[in-house]
């Protein structure tokens, strides 16, 4: 019996911890749509949030687009077909490797921002203070942060897309010799609107993801200085593993039959 | 104004636990019009629970809470949100929004909840500031840039912002050194004096809950076991009390290290 009560606690906190979680969704969510809307802050998480993240996010997708280059090359040209370079980075660039990296860069980044901030705005009081001066903390710290990450990620998406190829093409014509009018012809006959669009429907769910694991766990973060770091380690953990799970989930539903 | 009679702000009975620990264990309290109040109590007897369930921030578990004779115990959204306009709150550590500078911070209720243009609502600021005594100058720094007394003055300017009809004090005076203490009890006193306002303050600070109060009640293990006028006060007949106004280690209250 003393081996079962400790699985039975952890079953029971996670599904506490999944109703929690549930129900601070469903009132984000709501307050979305319920007036007032706060523009300006909306606009300035916007920048925070996709902005900021742009050389953080272009960096990352360069090399990775490098790097798939590289691979690809060493993997076709045992069979010879290294025209397909091209053609490979695109694909593996827009439909996976673009939103997930950038996911995952931004969750690390956007996402233990949002937690230590609000995490701290927690344990000093200031959401308190919020609800004491007639304003919902809900309305004004997460819907702002929610709303600016899926709108902007799609766009950050989309230049991070840009970046992996190019950064394919630099690697695939100085490096392996490849022709470069021809490599670039290859992308563009060969990338569909649908690749691309795909890569944005899964950034904008991994942007909810962020925005809502960041500012619930800063929202549910307890004591002091240590509360703030815990909240943030899970922001971070918790919306990176969603993030990958979310992706294996989308993708089987967008390109699986 | 309520009507003499109708206690600004009534507790009935109420109770609030955190697992198995209880907090609040049937709190009846009565604040009239325009009365000051100071609950007394150690740290961690339940004061702040107690004003966190009345502004609605905690939700008591059971008994009943009315301002100016109207329930509020279980209220929600607008209805709560249009309730919190009467209030004004001082928080223990200032808990003023570090990312916004320091007028907005005063600004922020009149801005927000009552929806009144930010040029006036800056003009409003400047003007509470000087109540408090602090000059224009500080009003673009950041909360940061403060120091804790002048942290405390600016969340009392925020507190007094919108002309409440009832202010709380968290613990005004913890953390400050006593000079700068008595300079915020004395600023309470005179912010309450010229707004006739309703208060209720909590406090472990002996000296200030004298000054800031005409009447006081102390909290213990989660109930008011006496209540009466501050001059009362030496001569409540309570052990408990009496311990604790002169801060003695020996008496009826054990201090729990563990709660």
């Amino acid at each position: 019996m003393n081996i079962l009560a400790p699985i039975g606690r952890v079953f029971l906190a996670f599904l506490a911890q999944t109703g929690a979680l549930t129900r601070f969704m469903i009132s984000a969510v709501t307050s979305c749509v319920r007036p007032p809307i706060y523009w300006g802050l909306i606009g300035q998480q916007m920048i925070r949030i996709g902005y900021f993240s742009l050389p953080v996010v272009g960096l990352t997708a360069f090399f990775t687009g490098g790097a798939l280059a590289l691979q690809i090359y060493v993997g076709s040209n045992r069979f010879g077909v290294e025209s397909v370079v091209p053609n490979i980075v695109v694909l593996g660039i827009t439909r996976e490797l673009g939103p997930v990296i950038a996911g995952l860069m931004v969750a690390g980044r956007v996402a233990a921002a949002i937690a230590a901030e609000i995490g701290t705005m927690r344990v000093t009081e200031q959401i308190d203070a919020l609800t004491t001066l007639s304003t919902n903390p809900i309305k004004y710290l997460v819907v702002p942060r929610l709303i600016a990450a899926v709108v902007t990620l799609p766009v950050l998406v989309i230049v991070a897309d840009a970046i992996g190829v190019f950064g394919g093409y630099v690697v695939a014509t100085e490096s392996l010799g490849l022709n470069g009018p021809i490599y670039l012809k290859n992308t563009v006959d060969f990338v569909t609107h649908d690749d691309v669009i795909s890569g944005v429907i899964k950034i904008a769910v991994f942007g909810f993801i962020i925005a809502l694991l960041g500012c619930y766990n800063g929202f549910h973060s307890k004591g002091g200085a240590q509360g703030v770091g815990a909240a943030t380690t899970y922001a971070v953990v918790s919306s990176s593993i969603l993030i990958l799970a979310a992706n294996y989930f989308l993708t089987s539903i967008l390109f699986g039959n | 104004m309520a009507a003499q009679g109708t206690p600004k702000i009534e507790l009935r009975g109420v109770k609030k636990r955190f697992g198995d620990k209880v907090v609040l264990d049937g709190v009846d309290l009565k604040i009239g019009a325009a009365e000051s109040l100071v609950v007394i109590g150690g740290s961690g007897t339940g004061k702040s629970v107690m004003i966190k369930c009345v502004l609605g921030i905690l939700r008591a578990d059971e008994g009943k809470i009315f301002v100016d004779g109207e329930e509020v115990t279980r209220i929600g959204g607008r209805a709560r949100e249009a309730m919190l306009k009467k209030f004004g709150m001082l928080f223990q550590g200032a808990a003023l929004f570090d990312s916004l500078p320091v007028w907005e911070n005063v600004a922020f209720g009149l801005i927000q909840g009552h929806g009144m243009n930010r040029r006036k609502a800056h003009d409003v600021a400047i003007e509470k500031l000087a109540s408090v005594g602090l000059g224009p100058e500080v009003a673009m720094l950041s909360p940061s840039e403060l120091s804790g007394g002048m942290q405390k003055r600016v969340g009392l300017a925020r507190a007094i912002a919108a002309d409440p009809q009832i202010i709380f004090f968290d613990e005004p005076t913890t953390g400050l050194d006593p000079i700068m203490a008595d300079v915020i009890n004395d600023l309470i006193v005179s912010t309450v004096k010229n707004l006739g306002v309703t208060t209720l303050s909590i406090t472990h600070d002996m000296a200030s809950a004298r000054k800031i109060s005409n009447r006081i009640a102390m909290l213990y293990k989660g109930k008011i076991i006496w209540d009466g006028p501050t001059a009362d006060i030496d001569n409540s007949g309570n052990p408990y009390v009496d311990q604790f106004i002169h801060g003695r280690a020996v008496g009826p209250i054990k201090m729990e290290v563990r709660g």
